[in-house]
């Protein structure tokens, strides 16, 4: 076992961890974040995005002894200070972006991640970019609304 | 401007904001104090007869708590199949046992054989591993094809079932000789044969499940991905582990989408509950996503012949199929209705056609189980329906919308049995075909080629008119067709003393949105604020028992039994007005959330009743008891019977086969809505698995059983790339004519109408690009699929 200390969502953290213990178990058994879903074995579902020191990784595929000294934010640091919704959150609410919720913390964490490095991408952009992030219930057509209306950026009627 | 509250407005979601927060309570998500960890030890063979399993050195292994094999089950129950469905020469069908853990054969890769419980999770593992290793299982040759397991009498995947054929099922049978004849003097047949592609659901959550015991007082509870926790109860209960139903409660939490795969009992539920009652201590398992692909319920699989025999000028005179269906290796718990009453009864469509006959040999094979994934029989009814019509369009240079239009059957018809026994009670087929050919603008389809062409692209367009029968299900009917259990649903509607209301229901919410959707109609009914209204569900120790959500039946049945309950308040309430305003009940009427003395000024509001109901100091307690909580058990009369146009463009790659699809338009007619927002979401999440099973998704066994697509690396789920914007219109309304409520069901319907619309747009595409040779290409139309049929 080692002891592993990182910044999460603002706040000093440490723990015990396995060398095998991934970031996706810490943050889900060791610190009781269970906002951060695990969709699948191979790092394709995405349901598991979290920014580590700014970039999304897929916390199922990566160590905690790894990120070590990190900040790291998950869907439950993504509110406003006040506890409302942020814009993201606040659009997939807006834009029925969600349905059974799975998927969701790594859909908002994306993008994120996505409008921090493009801030008013295209249709085709967002669709791109959520190439790593799955989701069965929605047919992807209200998250990519719910991505471009966050952006500023005006959605397609329907 | 839209209604901003109660039935009919696109209210947003409430249990958005926990979802979004990462608050939500997935199964996984819970930890229970003192819980170990189970893994299943699985086979790596699809058919083999276990020797031996040395248990001693697992056992032995640091963490380990107990170890557990097919010989500890078996003494106790199967899980069994929710329907019996009788052969053609009347025979029932053929029923193995699906014992809780593999004893001595393993029948799929993946079948779980043995189970390891350790104080963690990677002890558990490690254990399992090692138990593996001490296992001698012998390989027997695997059973995969269906023709090949059908005609092979020495080679079973049960023993005690010589040809692996579950049943033989004809439907009608009786009306055989007529449509064979019908087709026989037909002035035009045409034949296509189709494979309906495997699939796998893929709910993003894998199942998981935890088994409390608690010595005290007997109880067990069982925390579990669920689609219907009641009927989960009974199976795992009643007929599995021999627990009486009131000592187990079932809780099926936030649940991350099921799409069918969630509806069954699986043997990991069975397992965790003996296994803490065996420790006293509870027991947690949480699939791996590998796991979900070798163990969850697969859906679709059919391999069909149809003919659909025709005037020269398309007027159908009778469609004729024979289908193989894929159970895999056991009959999950509603396996046997999905290819015969799910799907068979389907096959008139929307059409006034004279003569049906449907034939369905369902076999057993060395794969894992197969059962109802959304649509679950519809689809491939539908799928084998809207090719072969294409098809017979093109062999007689006919205009496949008016083909259809000519055989639609028209409103002035309603109700209409059709010749394979059900009763369509209302329905505008004509009018959602022009809504769908109005809104994707068909007149502009040839500029939209061009323009594709000049892009070096071939434009396609296809059709599919589709008709469902959903919110299952009338019991009377079911239970004359085999089913073991009733298919009603129940609510409690509980009005608090201070005025708000809490709703017990026995649907289960798992993507669908009824903690919003319900307390829009309890808003309406009620003249309360949706906010004053929770609905609770997914706990059989809190709801009355229903019967869960699958075949679109949440708001059909459930919802109806809700409003049904709402009406007893109502009633109730009138009794309590009357008496404290001093008036005949026959005077009171109620509107708006107020109880009025017609023709007078006097009234109650909703609030001043309920508290009376709970402070009856002013009531008339000598004829009416206090309280305010009704609850009603809702059986419908019918199925109900969505219905719609789909019409889909893509584009395809000559050079590469790659298809597009550019634009996807659906003119749906559910009845009333009840929360168009939602509704929408509906249909594209259906028409999104639906393009996903038409261009993507296949599941495919080598011939030694092993599982080539058993990870998202291999088995390709739609991506938001793959699909467009979707066009969804529901104004064309011809509400059900028997429920209150008039509401048909949305979940299913894009899955069910999409995938011929997919395909029949790629065949268009390929026979305007002057691949006159290519008239069929199975599902997923793959690039390496389209590239090969046009370089023939």
């Amino acid at each position: 076992m080692t002891k592993v200390s990182m910044t999460v969502n603002g706040k000093s953290v440490s723990g015990e961890v396995e060398g095998r213990t991934l970031l996706s178990a810490f943050l889900r058994e060791g610190l009781g974040l269970t906002g951060t879903h695990v969709g699948c074995d191979t790092s394709q579902c995405g349901a598991c995005v979290v920014h580590v020191d700014g970039k999304p990784v897929k916390s199922c595929t990566v160590f905690a002894a790894d990120v070590a000294g990190a900040s790291v934010k998950t869907i439950e640091g993504m509110a406003n200070p006040d506890g409302s919704l942020g814009v993201i959150q606040q659009a997939f609410q807006d834009h029925h972006g969600l349905q059974c919720g799975f998927c969701t913390p790594g859909m908002v964490m994306s993008a994120a991640a996505l409008l921090a490095e493009n801030p008013k991408p295209s249709e085709h952009d967002v669709r791109h970019y959520l190439d790593g992030n799955i989701c069965r219930c929605t047919g992807y057509h209200n998250i990519v609304k719910a991505v471009l209306a966050a952006s500023g950026q005006s959605v397609p009627a329907e | 401007m839209p209604k901003d509250h109660g039935i009919g407005a696109p209210s947003k979601r409430r249990e958005d904001i926990r979802f979004l927060t990462g608050r939500g309570v997935y199964t996984d998500d819970i930890t229970v104090h003192g819980q170990a960890a189970a893994v299943f030890v699985r086979s790596t063979v699809a058919h083999g007869r276990i020797k031996s399993i040395n248990t001693a050195k697992a056992a032995a292994m640091p963490g380990v708590l107990a170890v557990f094999t097919g010989e500890d089950f078996k003494d106790v129950g199967g899980n069994p199949a929710g329907w019996l469905i009788k052969s053609r020469n009347g025979e029932p069908m053929r029923e193995p046992k699906r014992p809780v853990l593999a004893h001595g054969k393993v029948r799929h890769v993946g079948d779980a054989y043995a189970a390891v419980v350790a104080e963690t999770y990677a002890q558990a593992k490690d254990a399992a591993q090692q138990l593996a290793d001490d296992s001698v299982i012998e390989e027997l040759p695997a059973i995969i094809d269906m023709a090949a397991a059908l005609a092979n009498s020495s080679n079973r995947v049960h023993d005690e079932i010589p040809d692996n054929q579950c049943y033989d099922w004809g439907w009608i049978e009786d009306n055989r000789a007529k449509v064979d004849a019908a087709i026989k003097a037909a002035p035009h047949v045409t034949t296509l044969e189709l494979v309906n592609n495997r699939l796998v659901p893929n709910a993003m959550e894998p199942r998981a499940s935890i088994g409390e015991y608690f010595p005290g007082t007997g109880d067990y509870k069982l925390t579990t991905t669920s689609q219907n926790p009641h009927l989960t109860r009974l199976l795992v209960a009643a007929f599995v582990l021999g627990i009486p139903e009131n000592k187990l409660t079932v809780v099926a939490p936030d649940v991350g989408g099921g799409f069918g795969s969630k509806i069954y009992h699986y043997g990991e539920e069975a397992l965790v509950l003996a296994a803490a009652k065996k420790l006293h201590r509870p027991v947690k398992w949480t699939a791996e996503r590998s796991e979900s692909f070798l163990s969850d319920a697969h859906g679709r699989d059919h391999v069909t012949k149809i003919e659909l025999a025709c005037e020269k000028d398309g007027t159908f005179i009778a469609f004729r199929t024979e289908t193989m269906a894929n159970v895999g290796a056991y009959l999950s718990n509603f396996s046997t209705v999905t290819p015969t009453f799910l799907h068979g009864t389907l096959m008139a469509g929307p059409y006034k056609v004279p003569n049906v006959y449907v034939n369905v040999k369902t076999v057993f094979t060395n794969t894992a189980p197969v059962d109802a994934y959304r649509g679950a029989g519809r689809p491939e009814a539908t799928y084998s329906l809207e090719r072969v019509i294409d098809k017979m369009c093109r062999e007689l240079g006919l205009d496949p919308f008016e083909v259809r239009r000519k055989n639609f059957i028209t409103t002035d018809m309603f109700p209409y049995t059709t010749p394979v026994a059900l009763a369509y009670d209302t329905g505008n087929d004509p009018a959602t075909l022009d809504t769908v050919m109005q809104i994707a603008d068909v007149a502009g389809f040839e500029k939209r080629a061009a323009a594709s062409k000049a892009k070096g692209k071939l434009r396609g367009m296809g059709l599919s008119t589709w008709i469902e029968a959903c919110g299952i299900a009338p019991s009377h009917l079911v239970g004359i067709l085999g089913a073991r259990v009733g298919l009603y649903d129940a609510a409690t509607v509980r009005v608090n003393a201070t005025g708000n209301i809490s709703v017990m229901v026995g649907a289960h919410s798992h993507g669908q949105g009824h903690e919003t959707v319900f307390p829009q109609i309890v808003a309406s009914k009620l003249g309360v604020p949706e906010s004053s209204v929770e609905i609770v569900h997914g706990d059989t120790s809190k709801i009355p028992f229903g019967m869960g959500s699958y075949g679109s039946r949440s708001l059909a049945v459930c919802g109806v039994a809700m409003d049904k309950a709402l009406d007893k308040i109502v009633a109730k309430g009138k009794k309590i007005a009357a008496h404290m305003l001093e008036a005949s009940e026959s005077d009171i009427t109620f509107a708006d959330g107020r109880f009025s003395v017609a023709g007078t000024d006097k009234a109650k509001t909703f609030g001043e009743i309920a508290f009376s109901a709970y402070v009856p100091h002013n009531y008339p307690l000598e004829t009416l008891e206090p309280g305010l909580e009704e609850t009603a058990f809702y059986d419908p009369a019918n199925f109900t019977y969505p219905a719609g146009a789909y019409l889909c463009e893509v584009e395809v790659d000559e050079g590469t086969g790659k298809v597009d699809v550019v634009a996807f338009h659906c003119a749906d007619d559910f009845g009333n809505i009840m929360n168009p927002m939602i509704v929408e979401g509906q249909v594209h999440g259906g028409v999104g698995q639906g393009i996903g099973q038409a261009l993507c998704e296949f599941t495919t066994y080598d011939e030694t059983g092993q599982l080539l697509t058993g990870s998202y690396m291999d088995y390709p789920m739609p991506r938001a790339e793959d699909v467009p914007f979707y066009n969804v219109d529901y104004s064309c309304q011809t509400p059900c004519t028997h429920n209150p409520l008039g509401v048909k069901g949305c979940g299913e319907a894009g899955a069910i109408g999409s995938p011929p619309a997919v395909v029949n747009a790629v065949i268009d595409a390929l026979q305007r690009g002057g691949h006159k040779h290519v008239t069929h290409i199975d599902m997923p139309v793959s690039p390496s699929r389209v590239w090969s049929a046009i370089n023939g």
